[in-house]
């Protein structure tokens, strides 16, 4: 598929003036596949419909990478009592920044792939949480949700079925953590944003202890194309193992930073030399960081061949994450950029598990010290020993996430860490 | 001081509808304390009590909620705020510059308003505009993207004129360059 991609016709988000209205989307075949669905419901039972999803699978978009439609079977047997969707457009790890795209250009697409969740998973009411930097981006959302009941897709009795549902915006007010997804749901409760422990499950006991499925936006925009043209036609694009459009959020140093629509699996050195436009002011590539802050940076020399795609990526020790890509130039401190991570990270922790509250803010002193040209080489091993101390030991992946950026780069990097340290000789005993 | 602030009988019905929303009461206590600082301009804490009385819910947990979430402003904030992302794509992009650009105009650090009460300036973590960097968001509404000193100051004189930022369309490149059927 290498030069396949000039050719590439968004699907996600087709370049179609004033689709975000809902009189554009119908005419452009939406709310089509839900049509589809609720007008032939013997071939598109509840269960039909995961089968498909799941036979297509459309990998998480929101980081973890994991299959949508085997999230959705894990839904208990409906027992007459309210159970929910939430969709996670909390949007809020450095580097990402797609799901808004979605809100603003092609907002019906997402909605309605979350009204086919909802019936596959036979829940009552849909939950969109969104967080509370994008307030234009939620009144965006919510003009064409009041569309979307006024044309009855949403509400009771959708389209003269028995299939009803409702579906509202909460706004969050600022906090990383909440797209995690116990910690959405706290969110969604009211309260702080305190990440649960687990099991149980979401889909066992969610909100308002009732099962619930978390997704993000843009894994539920793939949901109509999969019902309109089949799992194996999805399957078709990108790559076997990592199926499906991805929406790519190029920013750095790069000539033309934007959100671009392409297959996963997009060749990397492409994406940023070709598509768009190579680095900025004539300058050398030094590091990427692929998926978001929390993804193990990459050196130049590490990205021959190398894919945008879980597989490919986790081989040359990396993620996926949301494919929110940072490009950094020859110029960039590395050593100044994950000091400034470690701020972040300090800043989100929730504060409730010890080893995340107080590594946060070892990292970040420490970075402190070494990127204001008074630490040592020791200092290193001190970061690596804090991050021993924090990977695995909490209950959400926050801490790990603080903790990959600083020992890979140091694993990584070394040489830059180096050179801001004192030269301290210390006696051999 | 607590009556220095109240809901009158549209804002309970707002906050009603609010409610409505939700199997629980407590879980409409975000919305309804962006109401609360839509209409009184923060959330400190008498706003807090008030809040807690009209729902019934304990001040404590109010308090809790407004301390964990940072676009809820404690105190009093100046007319308008600008958060200037500095954080990973507009770090080395230039947000620390634009951040010491505006720093030095109003006269202010970062955390700080101005002595007429117009403007506070926060430094604040990724609002999600990373390829349109250096960006700020104006007041917990707009975002001004691709910062320039000109912008700023445009931006600043727009502000005191009582002008507020439109909102800015970023485009996806695919379809600047493609066809716009």
């Amino acid at each position: 598929m290498s030069n396949d991609w000039k050719s590439y016709q968004p699907l996600l988000i087709p370049a179609i003036r004033d689709l975000h209205e809902i009189s554009v989307y119908e005419k452009n075949d939406g709310y089509q596949a839900l049509k589809s669905i609720l007008s032939d419901r013997k071939k598109w039972s509840p269960e039909n419909v995961i089968e498909e999803v799941k036979d297509a699978n459309i990998r998480g978009r929101g980081g973890a990478g994991f299959n949508a439609g085997l999230k959705w079977s894990f839904m208990p047997e409906p027992d007459g009592k309210p159970r929910y969707l939430a969709c996670n457009g909390d949007e809020s790890e450095p580097g990402t920044f797609k799901d808004r795209k979605i809100f603003e250009y092609n907002p019906h697409l997402f909605i309605e792939g979350a009204i086919i969740a909802a019936y596959a998973m036979q829940v009552d009411a849909i939950y969109v949480y969104i967080r509370g930097e994008y307030r234009p981006w939620v009144h965006k959302l919510q003009q064409a949700i009041d569309q979307a009941y006024e044309k009855n897709y949403l509400g009771k009795n959708i389209q003269g079925s028995d299939f009803s549902v409702e579906m509202y915006t909460h706004m969050g007010a600022g906090a990383y953590i909440c797209g995690e997804e116990s910690s959405l749901m706290e969110s969604l409760e009211g309260k702080r944003g305190y990440p649960r422990v687990k099991p149980p499950f979401p889909a066992q006991r969610g909100l308002w202890g009732r099962p619930t499925t978390i997704n993000n936006i843009e894994t539920l925009a793939n949901v109509p194309m999969v019902i309109k043209n089949g799992a194996s036609w999805f399957k078709t694009i990108g790559p076997d193992t990592h199926p499906g459009p991805v929406l790519y959020g190029i920013s750095g140093h790069v000539n033309r930073p934007g959100v671009y629509e392409y297959p996963a699996g997009m060749n990397i050195m492409t994406l940023i030399n070709e598509v768009t436009g190579g680095i900025r002011n004539g300058k050398k590539l030094k590091a990427l960081i692929p998926g978001g802050s929390s993804t193990p940076p990459l050196r130049a020399d590490m990205l021959d061949g190398v894919t945008m795609d879980a597989d490919s990526l986790r081989e040359v020790g990396s993620m996926m994450g949301t494919a929110g890509m940072v490009v950094l130039d020859e110029d960039t401190d590395m050593v100044d950029l994950i000091w400034r991570i470690s701020v972040f990270y300090h800043h989100e922790s929730c504060g409730q598990c010890t080893p995340c509250r107080e590594g946060t803010g070892w990292l970040e002193k420490t970075l402190h010290k070494i990127n204001s040209g008074d630490g040592e080489i020791r200092d290193l091993d001190l970061l690596l020993a804090i991050c021993n101390r924090m990977e695995g030991r909490t209950i959400c992946a926050l801490a790990d996430a603080a903790a990959w950026p600083v020992r890979y780069s140091i694993d990584r990097f070394r040489d830059e860490f180096e050179k801001k340290c004192k030269k301290t000789v210390y006696a051999v005993a | 001081m607590s009556d220095t602030y109240t809901f009158d009988t549209k804002d309970l019905k707002e906050i009603e509808n609010i409610i409505a929303k939700y199997p629980e009461k407590q879980a409409a206590v975000l919305p309804v304390l962006w109401y609360a600082q839509d209409k009184f301009g923060h959330t400190d804490s008498s706003v807090q009590k008030l809040v807690a009385e009209t729902m019934d819910i304990p001040e404590a947990h109010i308090h809790g909620v407004v301390t964990f979430y940072t676009q809820f402003y404690e105190k009093p904030m100046g007319k308008h705020v600008l958060d200037v992302c500095t954080c990973l794509s507009c770090q080395v992009c230039g947000g620390y510059d634009m951040l010491h650009y505006m720093e030095e105009k109003l006269g202010i650090k970062a955390g700080e308003t101005t002595p007429d009460g117009q403007f506070s300036i926060q430094s604040v973590e990724c609002l999600g505009a990373c390829g349109y960097a250096p960006m700020l968001q104006v007041t917990n509404d707009k975002y001004v993207n691709h910062l320039t000193r000109e912008k700023v100051d445009k931006l600043i004189e727009d502000l005191k004129a009582g002008k507020k930022p439109e909102f800015e369309s970023m485009k996806m490149p695919q379809h600047v360059n493609g066809s716009d059927k």
